[in-house]
């Protein structure tokens, strides 16, 4: 390509840009105003462009390309609707703060605000669901931009940045010249934790006695879970990880108290609710989290660690407030907690919680008619899949099984869209976590409703020899919406029965799509079926698990209820009064 | 709820006053006024923003701005320890007969007549949102023909300055290939 400095057009250096900020994978469909830069893009010798069929698809595979490495993922579409096509994956990625740029085509600058074809203010569209956008008019512009593009979404709070850049620009001439330096002005964010504040919490965790060490999705972004494995082991206190942090701390540990909020286990959301200092590490107390805010955790001093200043004391009063690296505040905690003594007595509350752990654990009915329990599936999918597989999921009660009964041992093995709830996020992420980690078993753990708005993207995979294997647990229903309407709705089930059982036949689907279709209904083929996918390794594979249609998620928080209102089962609230401790 | 005037230090680049209405209208923040304008660094603009917030939506507010990439800097303003100011035009009913009062009234606030015509005047005024409340109600038995009035533009006191640069690290990308590492 290009030598630094020589005269190109402005798509060559784009190209020669993308190529100095590390890429090496994008996922993206050309059009007319992003046009120009796919032909230097046929000729570069260090990025792998995979053509997708839908750029909401392009959006999720650099999504989960992004997550499954920690590098930042990379999308690309052209303007108008190729553009709007990605505001749902910008917007998951700014909510669950995934490092990702993606690239977008503009009309010539001399047509912008003509309402020229295909012009979108996709710049204006995305503000609010974006770390930062750029609109790139002059192509002297576009090394520097894309190397901001790339420093801000992969620093302090990661997220999505748009880069819009004018089809003029893309043709115009230029010269090609990677910044020495950066221009913003504006962006500083702050890794290292303030020394007093660390000497403070280090203090308050001395004085509890009910501490828990609440893990958000924070520990996985900022590679902390060796740092929090130490803290843990030191201190002995118990850990609670939430949907975005599921694999931050081994689940195998005994001092992992599991999930959680709404659809948490009855001691992670003890744990909370009765704790008398919760220690938040990169995690923003989330209304799926604490359920009813103004009786959550009512006890509890909080220790709030976030790389986000605005995080801090958003929902929650912070009473020691740490802006910082959650990588960097837990090492500080650690070296303070080990010069000090971490001699904090825990011993009673650690037994109560032991104790909860025991008596309410998770697990489900077996249906008595022989057919398949959904959570069954899952449960059998991540013992005979193993620890080192990476699963993607979408959203609703699969999702929710599948972060409670898959052991999760790692970081970054478990991706799902938790902020946006985003239905469709699993076939295309796994396809893209399967390209940035292609020795890795990846499994999209998907429902029937999910699977129907997402998986055009299974000839992307067969074609470009991605081999996914992806789980449907069709109930034949949009289950989490018919969950509620069992609950709150009086068995009212308005629109969400989607007859999957009969339509689509998901086994011819995925022959059509050149992947391996296998069906599975009782739950003695169970393990055959699994074994028989993690047997095929050059094509994608799809299993349509037929299962049982009104399987329920417990425990469950009702929305806006209080944690204390926890259900173990349907109408069995669990016993935890604090006379116990 | 109290009214509260931040400045705001931004990039003098096409989109900030977008990036920052869109912020507060999604935040469910309420602006009272803004104003933008230069600074004397080009580079730099310079926004006053009166918000009407209790104190701890105020720091979710500063803080949400802060996030924003090209806010450079933001100084809350105290009362006492700044100089507001706003500017008014008003066009009131003047003829004959009332002009001698219309006028009595302009100069008793120091305002000034920018335009007149045969029954009408256009004042300028210039003071704290105070001061031209006061005019404003003078001025409204003549009848108002139209009105329009800035935002308030604050400074602090003092010879200190919100915008002097200060040192900042250089952030230099980091080189070919390794960034996404």
């Amino acid at each position: 390509m290009s030598e630094q400095g020589g005269q190109v057009t402005g798509a060559q250096s784009l190209v020669t840009s993308l190529e100095a900020a590390g890429v090496t994978d994008i996922f993206g469909i050309p059009g007319g105003a992003i046009l120009p830069a796919y032909d230097p893009l046929m000729d570069s010798q260090r990025i792998r462009h995979i053509l997708v069929r839908h750029e909401q698809g392009a959006g999720h595979a650099a999504q989960g390309y992004a997550s499954a490495t920690g590098r930042v993922g990379v999308c690309m579409a052209t303007s108008g609707p190729g553009a709007t096509n990605l505001v749902t994956p910008l917007a998951d990625a700014h909510m669950d703060s995934v490092p990702m740029v993606a690239v977008t085509g503009q009309v010539g600058a001399a047509m912008i605000g003509t309402d020229a074809f295909q012009e979108a203010d996709i710049r204006g569209i995305t503000m609010p669901i974006t770390k930062h956008n750029f609109l790139v008019t002059d192509p002297a512009d576009i090394p520097r931009t894309i190397a901001e593009a790339f420093h801000i979404a992969s620093t302090g709070r990661p997220g999505p940045v748009l880069v819009d850049v004018a089809k003029s620009a893309l043709q115009a001439q230029t010269t090609f010249a990677w910044p020495s330096e950066l221009q913003l002005p504006g962006y500083r964010p702050v890794t290292t934790p303030h020394a007093k504040q660390i000497k403070e919490a280090v203090r308050l965790i001395k004085e509890a006695r009910r501490p828990v060490l609440y893990v958000g999705g924070g520990v996985i972004r900022s590679r902390a879970s060796h740092e929090l494995a130490q803290l843990a082991a030191l201190t002995g206190i118990p850990v609670v990880t939430t949907l975005m942090a599921r694999g931050a701390f081994p689940d195998s540990n005994p001092q992992h108290l599991g999930m959680p909020g709404m659809h948490g286990t009855v001691a992670a959301v003890a744990g909370l609710q009765k704790s008398d200092l919760i220690i938040s590490l990169g995690a923003r107390f989330d209304d799926r989290v604490t359920g009813n805010l103004d009786s959550f955790a009512p006890n509890a001093l909080v220790v709030h660690a976030d790389i986000d200043p605005a995080e801090i004391g958003k929902n929650r009063h912070a009473d020691v407030p740490i802006v910082g690296d959650c990588k960097e505040v837990i090492a500080q905690l650690v070296a303070l907690l080990q010069a000090e003594g971490a001699d904090g007595d825990y011993e009673a509350w650690v037994a109560f919680l032991a104790g909860l752990k025991q008596s309410y654990p998770l697990g489900y009915d077996t249906p008595t008619d022989g057919s398949l329990a959904p959570q069954y599936v899952i449960e059998r999918l991540g013992a005979i899949a193993g620890p080192d597989t990476i699963f993607t999921s979408g959203v609703g009660q699969h999702q929710m099984w599948a972060a409670h009964f898959i052991d999760y041992e790692r970081p970054n093995t478990w991706l799902n869209s938790g902020g946006l709830g985003t239905m469709g996020f699993s076939v295309p992420a796994a396809m893209g976590a399967k390209v940035g980690m292609p020795d890795s078993t990846v499994w999209a753990i998907d429902g029937d409703g999910c699977f129907q708005m997402t998986n055009q993207e299974l000839a992307t995979c067969a074609i470009n020899d991605i081999p996914i294997k992806v789980a449907i647990i069709n109930n034949e229903s949009l289950g989490m919406v018919r969950q509620w309407q069992t609950l709150f709705y009086n068995e009212r089930y308005s629109n969400t029965d989607l007859h999957s059982k009969r339509i689509p036949d998901f086994v011819k689907l995925a022959d059509a799509y050149g992947c391996v279709g296998l069906a599975c209904e009782s739950p003695d083929d169970v393990d055959a079926t699994i074994e028989k996918a993690m047997g095929i390794d050059d094509q994608p594979v799809v299993v349509d698990f037929r299962v049982h249609r009104d399987a329920m998620v417990w425990p469950m928080v009702a929305a806006g209820s209080s944690n204390d209102e926890i259900q173990y089962a349907r109408d069995l609230a669990p016993q935890f009064d604090e006379d116990d401790l | 709820m109290s009214k509260h005037t931040l400045s705001v230090l931004v990039e003098n680049k096409p989109g900030v006053l977008a990036r920052i209405a869109g912020l507060f209208s999604r935040r469910g923040f309420n602006i009272d006024s803004l104003a933008v304008g230069p600074t004397e660094h080009p580079e730099i603009s310079r926004m006053t923003i009166v918000v009407n917030v209790e104190e701890s939506p105020l720091e979710q507010v500063t803080k949400q701005l802060n996030k924003l990439v090209e806010v450079i800097k933001i100084v809350e303003l105290d009362g006492p320890g700044s100089v507001n100011r706003e500017l008014l035009l008003v066009k009131v009913r003047a003829d004959a007969a009332s002009r001698g009062s219309v006028l009595d009234a302009v100069q008793l606030f120091r305002a000034k007549v920018v335009d007149v015509a045969p029954d009408a005047i256009t004042v300028q005024a210039v003071g704290n949102a105070d001061k031209l409340a006061d005019l404003l109600r003078v001025l409204e038995p003549f009848g108002v023909r139209e009105l329009v009035q800035s935002g308030m533009v604050a400074i602090g006191r003092g010879s200190r300055s919100i915008s002097e640069r200060p040192q900042r690290p250089t952030i230099v990308p980091a080189p070919v290939s390794a960034i996404a590492h």
